[in-house]
């Protein structure tokens, strides 16, 4: 079996700096940062509104021993797991039942359909009459901003394999539950990895747009208020913080699909 | 692997197909595509038949309707006597006729002794560790035994084909059905994966129907060439090649093998002809 070999730290260290690419990384970011600095201090009109990557540092340390900012990352964070894995749980039974059984198909795909283009952001007036609690209709926005996602990408992950895999199992004498949870069901498991790196993103811009809207809380909402209260640095924060987070729950994301694809893994 | 010092011949007690009159119409009441019309062939018991004509002329069809695929419209096909496709019966798809396609079917998210022992497991024929110890078995006979927990997607495909024959002849068929399975390999894969096939051939004695595009393949391989017509495709002749076995490359350039190629070379091209002006007339 190949197993990919893994450089000590060390040699990996070293490697990284003696690559070209990675110093040209590293001026860019440099320069990105070095431009802000003196554009903003006044070297271009338009970006006088815009504070200086010095001040949003010190915002940002200061909000580091807030409790306040950790219960944004926490309530944004709870919103988001609990829409996608609603999402995952209800979606991908869904698409395989509509991509496999031809029934179920016509019984769903046509209130499906008619439902998916309306932009997520569109049902937070009526979730917000619906459900009890600003919480619930937070969660189910973002709920419905993966939903229809995974829903799509399981769909075509069902229809895409290859006939030949399912008829070699039913040469095998494998029964028609079988050919499903044994053959449908893995085929799938790389569009239903494409369909959660997708839908993670459209969680994060869903659960900021509703809390802006709708929330008391988050990190949209922090943003939000420093937005209201005149306070620029705070907005940048804001809009650093909800990028690391996106980019912590993609890791996590991927993290778990490849875990679900030791096939896909060795390259 | 030398077909030279192969195990002498022994020829299967069962596996005997009969193709009689078989009719396939797809779509009978809408467009109407006739893919098989009073098709007849006889396969004996551990007969190797190769099946070539022009594309699309219905070799495919008749494959998948001997795997129970497909249905019949009219005629039956028989297997060792017993009907195995009329029109009035289910297609019944089993283990006593193990297909391998061309493009390759091995189940990418399993490791290759996962894939093998996939038949026998599945049907419950023998538990996961018996089914293990007799696929490892195989593998070994076959030279296989380093990439038994490789994934197919690492493998070349020249491996995978090897492995998906060992898949199938792990459930021991009557019949294996090969649909232009070296159809996409090289021509150096494609003569060692010939002389593979040859020697689980002579090994088994299992009845082989196998189509190809390929008239040496189809010579050097079989026991019997038959040429099918552009659609709706019957069998127009079937040629015995009385080359004799163990087969090696060598014959190739024998008397006989030109002599069979250019028999074969006119029954094909006048069909491809044919299918070549079909074509032209629908596109028109």
């Amino acid at each position: 079996m190949a197993v990919m070999r893994k450089a000590s730290l060390a040699t990996r260290i070293n490697q990284k700096l003696a690559s070209k690419s990675f110093w040209r990384g590293v001026t860019a970011v440099i320069g990105f940062f070095g431009l802000w600095q003196v554009s903003s201090m006044g070297a271009l009109p338009f970006m006088s509104a815009i504070p200086t990557p010095v001040e949003v540092a010190q915002a940002f340390w200061k909000l580091l021993f807030e409790p306040k900012y950790w219960a944004g990352w926490r309530d944004s964070g709870q919103r988001v797991f609990f829409g996608f894995a609603a999402a995952q749980i209800l979606g991908i039974p869904l698409g395989l039942g509509t991509g496999w059984k031809r029934n179920f198909n016509h019984l769903t795909f046509p209130v499906f359909e008619l439902l998916r283009p309306i932009p997520p952001l569109a049902w937070v007036p009526v979730s917000i009459l619906f459900w009890p609690t600003n919480e619930l209709s937070i969660a189910f926005i973002t709920f419905i901003g993966a939903f229809f996602t995974i829903v799509v990408n399981v769909l075509g992950g069902v229809g895409s394999i290859k006939k030949e895999l399912v008829y070699s199992a039913i040469s095998f004498g494998a029964s028609p539950s079988q050919v499903f949870w044994r053959v449908v069901l893995p085929a799938t498991i790389p569009s239903i990895a494409t369909g959660m790196m997708v839908g993670i993103g459209i969680t994060w811009n869903v659960v900021i747009a509703a809390e802006m809207i709708a929330g008391n809380t988050g990190l949209g909402r922090l943003t939000w208020e420093a937005y209201l209260a005149g306070y620029t640095p705070g907005i940048i924060v804001g809009m650093i913080s909800i990028g690391l987070a996106g980019y912590v729950s993609s890791g996590l994301v991927k993290w778990v699909s490849e875990l679900l694809m030791p096939w896909k893994r060795i390259f | 692997m030398n077909a030279n010092n192969s195990a002498p011949v022994c020829r299967a007690a069962d596996g005997a197909l009969s193709v009689r009159d078989v009719t396939k119409i797809y779509d009978p009441e809408g467009v109407h595509v006739v893919a098989l019309e009073h098709c007849s062939l006889e396969i004996a018991a551990g007969e190797f038949v190769a099946v070539v004509g022009p594309s699309g002329c219905g070799k495919s069809t008749l494959l998948n309707i001997m795997a129970g695929f497909d249905y019949v419209t009219h005629g039956e096909i028989l297997l060792d006597g017993a009907p195995l496709a009329t029109p009035d019966t289910r297609p019944r798809p089993g283990s006593d006729r193990v297909v391998v396609f061309q493009q390759g079917a091995l189940f990418p998210w399993k490791t290759v002794l996962e894939n093998v022992t996939y038949g026998p497991v599945v049907q419950k024929q023998l538990d996961q560790s018996a089914a293990e110890t007799k696929a490892r078995e195989m593998l070994a006979r076959v030279g296989l035994s380093n990439i038994e927990k490789s994934y197919p997607g690492q493998l070349s495909s020249g491996m995978q084909r090897r492995v998906e024959i060992i898949r199938a002849l792990i459930n021991d068929p009557k019949v294996l059905l090969l649909d232009e399975p070296f159809r996409a390999m090289d021509t150096v894969t494609k003569s060692a994966s010939h002389e593979y096939l040859l020697e689980l051939y002579n090994a088994t004695g299992k009845t082989i129907f196998f189509i190809t595009h390929d008239l040496e393949e189809a010579i050097f391989l079989a026991d019997k060439v038959a040429v099918m017509t552009t659609r709706p495709g019957h069998i127009k002749l079937a040629i015995s090649v009385d080359l004799p076995r163990p087969r090696n490359y060598r014959m190739l350039a024998s008397q006989e093998f030109l002599r069979l190629k250019s028999q074969l070379v006119e029954a094909v091209h006048e069909e491809a002809v044919k299918a070549f002006q079909a074509g032209e007339r629908e596109m028109a």
